[in-house]
């Protein structure tokens, strides 16, 4: 008999990055993109909110990919298929707003890949051209390759250290592509928030409906706090929400 | 046997002190306050009582305990008949021997009371209620034929456990979803443990497991899953919403969103359901107050309860910023006196402004005004008056805002057909506890709005009562 929560698969996707495969079916059942869970590893452990990478109703299992920072991310991280976690509840948050906006660019640096992923994915499904942009600081912490070239119109790929893909930022991209006249109709960015504070800025001239991803979390490091983010996501037209005017995700409830 | 004391000499017997921790020992440790009436206590309590022939106690009473016959059966030393007598009515009297606003129902009315000093209603019951337990002997009682029908109660605080409770005896299938993690709803994040010990509750709920009882706990009910998917997909015949108000609210001033400044409702989680006065054992975090100032603002029960819990955490100054003066405040009184003791600072008629931060955004005071009484207002209370020119500012590391919850929007907003009143509360049918949607009942502070833990197992045992016609007969 299964247990509650089983783990069914985990596998690293990069260093510290894993994914874990979690039964779940009621969740699976209506899980939309951008809603995350929350995970309670063990008894004694803390409550902490993490984004659903994809759901898989007919198996009924959600995914979710973790950057192993703080304690209980690395406590959740050594688990593998077989062990259960205590509770998962979801699916919570509101959804990502997606329509049929156009051109959409989805840009996502290191494990925010993962985090933009089902929301990229929902925009390719309602319609929309989606240009994604992943960067990580090396080759090994680009992730989510070759699942987001499987839906994407284009797949560019920065490292800082040119080891993969084009040397540099993932904003480098974006600015090219602005220069040279594309119209972007939406751009969403998920990563470290100096990286989304600079996709901000670049936008922030321009009509885009962006949607930029920003909390400060005392949790755990940026990923975490993106992740976090998705469930109280800032649209913002023309003004930039950077870090400081999000002081910290008011906790009212676990819904 | 009968009191074998006269009346006259019965009330010549004061009323008796229950046992309390400490007041300096108590305010650094997490163990229950009160510890209970000793055999000798309680018999000397239960002597005072009159034995009237038309007990005013047992109408003050919200869900009817026969308190004339229970306390003449602890006068007996039949304890264990005491508890089942008690449980006739209420499923949980080692809950409400410790929670209920006593003095504003049984013991309030009691005839006793304004010239002597009320039976001591509450320890007794209390008392009871705890012998029971310990002597691992409780009367579960009997289970009516199954019936073949199957009900969904939407969470497990008083009023779904009470109505889970009831409705399992009558013969149907129950399923209480919950969507934290535990049972209890606020008898478990909301109540402190030196107030209310977790193992009572969860002794509680093992009794209705062993009654049959179903709890599927991490189910948010209109998010995991909808109310229409649990009548139409899951197969339950009826469902009950017993979701509670604990939705809470802020004082809606400037700075109220810097770093420090809480919700009751998060702090008190943190500390009650997540442990985190436990620091080394669990991870959940909470803000450090050792050697801190901190305030909560507000004067009810969850106010208490979250000073007193910063003080244990180890806060240096513990004040209580309330607008209105003690006579006002709608805290138990037995709460307001632990917290005196305790050397919690009650700032009476004072009343926060603005929360002022430092440079990184933390908060470092709050600018307060002094407050005088002016006429009644809607609430019956005398309305505050802000004093001109009073202000001040007081230094302050956590501000904890109690000011009051509203309803948990969660099954209405995702259930359209549930109609609503102003406020977002279910409007309810008052004897059947019916809604607008065929199959839904709601009961508990969904209903009436941020109530007591009795008022709302009375409601609960209400609901179960009008679930279990319509189970029977079909006809909504």
């Amino acid at each position: 008999m299964t247990k509650r929560f089983e783990i069914t698969e985990a596998r690293f996707l990069a260093p510290d990055v894993k994914l874990l495969r979690i039964t779940a079916p009621r969740i699976a059942k209506r899980q939309k993109p951008g809603q995350f869970v929350i995970v309670r590893v063990a008894e004694t452990g803390e409550r902490i909110p993490l984004t659903i990478a994809e759901s898989n109703p007919q198996t009924g299992t959600v995914t979710i990919i973790v950057q192993g920072i703080g304690k209980t991310t690395k406590m959740l991280n050594r688990l593998d298929a077989g062990a259960a976690i205590a509770d998962v509840v979801g699916p919570l948050g509101k959804q990502s707003d997606i329509e049929k906006f156009g051109t959409c660019v989805v840009i996502g640096g290191g494990v925010g890949t993962a985090i933009a992923y089902p929301t990229a994915k929902g925009l390719k499904q309602a319609g929309n051209e989606v240009i994604a942009i992943i960067g990580g600081r090396n080759r090994q912490l680009v992730i989510l390759e070759d699942e987001i070239r499987a839906f994407a119109d284009q797949v560019i790929i920065t490292t800082d250290d040119g080891s993969y893909g084009e040397k540099g930022l993932v904003i480098d991209p974006l600015k090219r592509m602005i220069a040279a006249g594309k119209k972007v109709d939406y751009v969403l960015a998920i990563g470290p928030i100096p990286m989304m504070r600079a996709v901000a800025n670049v936008t922030r001239e321009l009509k885009i409906k962006r949607l930029s991803v920003s909390t400060r979390s005392w949790w755990t490091g940026p990923a975490c706090a993106a992740a976090a983010g998705c469930w109280w996501t800032a649209k913002a037209s023309s003004r930039v929400w950077t870090a400081p005017s999000l002081t910290r995700i008011r906790w009212i409830s676990t819904f | 046997m009968a009191n074998p004391l006269k009346p006259a000499e019965r009330t010549k017997i004061p009323r008796q002190h229950m046992p309390e921790q400490d007041a300096v020992a108590r305010s650094q440790n997490f163990k229950e306050v009160n510890l209970g009436l000793t055999f000798e206590l309680a018999k000397c309590e239960a002597q005072r009582c009159l034995e009237c022939a038309t007990p005013k106690c047992v109408n003050g009473c919200p869900v009817g305990v026969k308190i004339k016959d229970f306390v003449a059966l602890v006068l007996d030393g039949k304890y264990l008949e005491a508890a089942a007598k008690i449980r006739e009515d209420n499923i949980l009297p080692a809950v409400t021997g410790r929670v209920c606003p006593q003095e504003e129902q049984c013991e309030g009315v009691c005839v006793i009371n304004k010239k002597f000093g009320s039976v001591g209603i509450g320890y007794l019951e209390r008392f009871v209620a705890d012998y029971e337990r310990q002597s691992g002997q409780v009367g579960l009682p009997a289970i009516a034929p199954a019936t073949g029908k199957k009900v969904a109660i939407i969470g497990s605080g008083p009023a779904g456990l009470s109505a889970a409770g009831d409705l399992i005896q009558r013969g149907h299938a129950v399923t209480v979803f919950e969507a934290l993690h535990d049972i209890g709803g606020v008898l478990i994040y909301g109540i402190p443990e030196f107030r209310l010990p977790k193992d009572i509750v969860s002794n509680e709920v093992e009794n209705m497991r062993r009654m049959g009882v179903q709890f599927e706990t991490d189910v948010v009910v209109g998010m995991t899953v909808t109310v229409d998917e649990l009548l139409k997909e899951e197969g339950f015949d009826a469902v009950m919403v017993a979701t509670g108000a604990g939705l809470p609210q802020f004082l809606g001033v400037p700075g109220e969103n810097l770093c420090g400044v809480y919700s009751a409702n998060e702090f008190l989680t943190r500390v009650n359901l997540m442990k985190a006065y436990r620091v080394g054992e669990f991870d959940t975090p909470i803000y450090d107050c050792r050697g801190k100032n901190c305030a909560v603002v507000g004067g009810g029960n969850t106010a208490m309860d979250a000073i007193r819990s910063a003080k244990r955490l180890g806060a240096k100054n513990a004040y209580i910023i309330y607008r209105r003066s003690e006579a006002e405040m709608p805290a138990r009184l037995e709460e307001i006196k632990h917290a005196k003791e305790e050397g919690i600072q009650l700032l009476l008629l004072n009343n926060p402004v603005e929360f002022l931060g430092d440079a990184k955004g933390w908060l470092r005071a709050a600018r307060c005004l002094k407050m005088e009484l002016g006429p009644a207002d809607d609430s019956g209370r005398r309305r505050p008056v802000p004093i001109k020119g009073s202000e001040y500012e007081l230094p302050l590391d956590v501000a904890i805002i109690a000011v009051g919850t509203s309803s948990n929007p969660l099954v209405q907003s995702t259930t359209p057909d549930i109609k609503t009143r102003k406020g977002g509360y279910i409007e309810a049918n008052a004897d059947t506890l019916k809604t607008s949607k065929p199959g839904v009942f709601a009961a508990g502070d969904i209903v009436t709005g941020a109530a007591t833990v009795i008022l709302a197992m009375g409601a609960g045992r209400k609901v179960a009562k009008a679930m279990d016609d319509f189970l029977r007969s079909g006809q909504w």
